[in-house]
């Protein structure tokens, strides 16, 4: 990563932890699991609250709809590192690979549900364009999606929409295809807290 | 989810206004993107606007320009929370008023 402390400025007991992941993971500990442990008083603790809510709390979309989003949002952002960990995590939340695959090639065609569609029109609006107005939030409701629903999106659309920017800004490692399996495995096992 | 509101809330207070090594003012400046001195300015407005054009070189000429590693993190999360942020309440006012205009 571009800043040293978030390759190395940790604590002893932080470096034993990570060396137990390596271990168990026979990966790389994810440099987006190094920056929540960096000062995690400043901004881990406190984002992993946003983002364990918003992509394991209590809600009407399943956690690979969640994942979905993410790794939507994050290709809407052109965020390498968010597209892999998220394509992954939401292949493995659907167990379907292909679908996730669809979504991302052309949202227009992709078979999914229309109120899950319409969702992901709204986040690329958001998340590309910065502001939705009350007819883009009226075209979701009206695709059958509920008040809650929409809440529940916008604040996955909020966690990526930081988690991307810092990606990008600190410059994650992107890993191949076995890291992010590897990290996918992590998510959908122990979430993000 | 009123849950997911308390917890951004408490995310943004956390970094505009407690401890840190950057200034509580420089924080939230770079939270709001507004105006800094170069090249701070222009790091943190690409952290905002263009995430992916930010390269080595953005980062190494605010560490010349005599800030260091942890300001330098604070300020680059500042921006990123702030972007979100807005972009976040945006779309939450958005949808109160649909809602509203829904008569739901």
């Amino acid at each position: 990563m571009r800043l040293e402390i978030l390759n190395n400025g940790y604590s002893f007991r932080t470096k034993v932890l990570f060396a137990f992941i390596q271990l168990a993971s026979r990966q790389p500990v994810p440099d987006a699991a190094k920056l929540v442990f960096y000062r995690a008083d400043f901004y881990g603790d406190p984002m992993k609250k946003v983002t364990q809510g918003a992509m394991r709390g209590p809600s009407a979309w399943s956690v690979g709809d969640r994942e979905l989003m993410a790794a939507f949002v994050s290709k809407t952002n052109e965020c390498e590192f968010c597209i892999g960990a998220h394509t992954a995590t939401a292949a493995g939340a659907y167990h379907d690979e292909a679908r996730v695959t669809a979504v991302l090639t052309n949202l227009e065609t992709a078979p999914i549900e229309e109120p899950l569609r319409a969702t992901l029109r709204m986040l690329r609006k958001l998340t590309g364009g910065h502001t939705l107005d009350a007819n883009d939030i009226g075209a979701v409701i009206a695709a059958g999606v509920s008040r809650q629903q929409i809440e529940d999106a916008l604040a996955v659309c909020f966690a990526f929409n930081t988690t991307n920017r810092l990606a990008d800004a600190f410059a994650f490692f992107v890993p191949g295809r076995k890291g992010f399996e590897s990290g996918a495995k992590f998510l959908l096992k122990r979430g993000y807290r | 989810m009123e849950g997911m509101r308390t917890a951004h809330q408490a995310l943004v207070t956390r970094v505009l206004e407690g401890g840190g090594k950057a200034s509580r003012a420089e924080r939230r400046a770079a939270f709001n993107n507004e105006t800094l001195t170069e090249p701070l300015h222009g790091l943190i407005s690409k952290v905002a606007k263009h995430p992916t054009r930010i390269t080595d070189e953005d980062i190494a000429a605010v560490k010349t320009s005599g800030l260091n590693e942890d300001q330098i993190f604070e300020l680059v999360v500042c921006a990123a929370v702030g972007q979100a942020t807005r972009q976040y309440q945006n779309a939450l006012a958005a949808l109160a008023l649909a809602v509203c205009d829904g008569g739901s």
